[in-house]
């Protein structure tokens, strides 16, 4: 005995794929106008040619692309590292930053202190002051100007992160500490295998929204000497005075940065399905 | 269920197609100019199309940098740059006060698009592919690059080009100095690429590159007044055409003309080698590298 609809439900399944059809080809024929629009308002204006001449020119792309891949290889090591140290430093200081007890006063006050100053503080000047700065001082063993400049993005970036997992450690609710500590977990065993775990889960989006923005500030360090993508465009750019490269290095960018947004569209999907479980 | 907004909507993108397209021609005389001006154009405030009627405005990047300017005013026609400018305007019949200096930024100089200067004086060396984008006056300057390091640098004797194949040499972004390492030297190392002149001078003085390429007045300047210990390595060898100094215009300005015949006239009558003379080092006695 197999399962038939009854006629109204045949009725019902029908009129649903005639409004899906309908809203499709609504979706297809507005799409169509405002790409239309977009292409005769941009293609009909008077310095489109010349536009197209410095902004989308194919040798001048293919001339500049090895070198501008080459820059990107290291922002990539530059998003690896500093994102995996920046993350950890912000997990210790939003660890610091909630410790209890007077004795840990001055603990709390210097992470505090920390992130509001690097939090205020734009990340050129922290990079200037530690790329130019430090080296100025002829101090022996300073490291390369490469390792500088990471350092100072990690601890700005350090700063953001930590406020993002302090908002997921004070999120969980006190009953779930107080629980833990009644059946005997140290404060250090409650927040290692209780608070943590819950904080990270829920502020895992803006955390890899803050990724994103930093592969993006990650090139800055080519202010201090090194040459990322954009700066090895801008070379291009200036040499053939054409602005190809750019959107070279631009469309590198976005391709760089689709598989982690994917991933952060992803996990927020998940946190809000598992939150709603049973609604 | 038929949503209200689509008729408004459909509506919407309609409406905004027929404004694209409408205001897609704007008001621009379709004239191509001719790139230089025919002998015959008459060169004085009246008939040329400046920015601002009867007004010259000259763009430059800011800071102005020493020997070219001085204490980063330009309007105060000191420095080799400055007097340059001043004395094309005064060929071209514009009083001191007509002159009007705009901040430009040396790479926003020449991108596409409407220029915030009639000219530009920027220590820019005209290249082929600088002129598919712009329009150059005449040379006002014959310009050699040269490298600079720091007493006690491990390339502070270097004597040929080989010496240098393996120090880390920094330049400024977008200059033909950067290409002058790229090209001539080619280092076993990337080269650093600074902002501007005053970080590549910085991260020297820090020892964290071992030379840095700059033009040669500037190099003057740099070890003269600048650095501490300051040393220059030496010159640099002319690669194919001989690097030179131009006025930088909007493509297809119609001041080019008029600008280069200016520049042509305060060389022929010596005016050029008088101003070298007052302003710029005197810039003999830099050995050149081979």
């Amino acid at each position: 005995m197999t399962y038939q609809p009854s006629i109204r439900q045949q009725e019902r399944i029908a009129y649903r794929r005639g409004r899906a059809v309908r809203s499709v080809l609504l979706a297809a024929a507005s799409t169509a106008v405002v790409g239309v629009g977009l292409a005769v308002g941009i293609t009909g204006a008077p310095g489109w040619e010349r536009v197209k001449e410095s902004f989308f020119d194919l040798d001048t792309a293919r001339k500049y692309l090895p070198q501008i891949l080459e820059g990107l290889w290291l922002n990539l090591k530059l998003l690896v590292v500093c994102a995996t140290l920046a993350l950890a430093l912000g997990l210790l200081v939003a660890v610091l930053r909630t410790l209890r007890g007077p004795v840990f006063f001055p603990v709390r006050a210097l992470a505090t202190g920390y992130t509001y100053s690097f939090r205020g503080l734009p990340l050129i000047i922290v990079l200037y002051l530690f790329a130019f700065g430090i080296p100025g001082l002829r101090l022996k063993g300073t490291p390369d100007v490469l390792v500088l400049g990471a350092a100072a993005i990690i601890v700005t970036y350090g700063a953001y992160l930590a406020e993002v997992f302090r908002a997921g450690i004070e999120s969980v609710h006190p009953s779930q500490i107080a629980a833990a500590r009644s059946l005997g977990l140290s404060y250090r065993q409650a927040m290692r295998h209780v608070v943590l775990p819950q904080a990270v889960r829920r502020v895992a989006p803006p955390l890899l929204n803050d990724t994103v923005a930093l592969q993006k500030d990650v090139g800055l360090i080519s202010l201090a000497g090194p040459i990322d993508a954009i700066r090895a465009a801008q070379i291009g750019v200036a040499q053939d005075a054409d602005f190809t490269p750019y959107i070279v290095a631009g469309v590198l960018f976005v391709l760089l940065a689709l598989p982690l947004i994917a991933v952060t569209d992803w996990v927020t999907l998940r946190a809000a399905r598992r939150q709603n479980a049973g609604t | 269920m038929v949503s209200r907004f689509t008729p408004v909507a459909l509506g919407g993108a309609a409406l905004l197609l027929a404004a694209l397209t409408a205001c897609a021609p704007a008001d621009e005389d379709e004239t191509t100019a001719t790139p230089s001006a025919a002998p015959t154009a008459t060169c004085d405030p009246a008939s040329l199309k400046t920015l601002t009627a009867g007004k010259l405005t000259v763009g430059t990047d800011t800071p102005a940098y020493e020997p070219w300017f001085a204490d980063n005013k330009p309007d105060n026609g000191k420095g080799f740059e400055s007097a340059v400018a001043y004395q094309v305007a005064q060929r071209l019949g514009y009083q001191q006060s007509d002159v009007v200096w705009a901040q430009v930024g040396f790479n926003n100089a020449i991108a596409p698009g409407p220029k915030a200067f009639d000219i530009d004086v920027n220590q820019f060396s005209i290249t082929d592919e600088r002129k598919k984008a712009v329009d150059f006056s005449s040379p006002y300057y014959l310009v050699r690059q040269t490298v600079i390091t720091t007493k006690g640098s491990k390339i502070a004797g270097a004597k040929t080009l080989a010496d240098l194949k393996d120090a880390k040499l920094g330049a400024q972004v977008g200059t033909t100095s950067y290409q002058a390492i790229t090209d001539v030297i080619k280092p076993a190392g990337q080269p650093q690429v600074f902002n501007n002149n005053d970080d590549a001078k910085k991260a020297l003085e820090n020892g964290t590159v071992d030379g840095i390429v700059v033009d040669l007045p500037t190099a003057f300047y740099m070890t003269g007044a600048e650095l501490e210990n300051g040393v220059i390595v030496g010159q640099l060898a002319q690669v194919g055409v001989p690097e030179q100094f131009g006025i930088v215009l909007d493509k297809g300005s119609p001041l080019t003309g008029c600008v280069s015949k200016a520049v042509d006239q305060l060389r022929q009558d010596g005016t050029l080698a008088v101003l070298e003379k007052t302003w710029l080092a005197d810039t003999a006695g830099a050995p050149e590298l081979q």
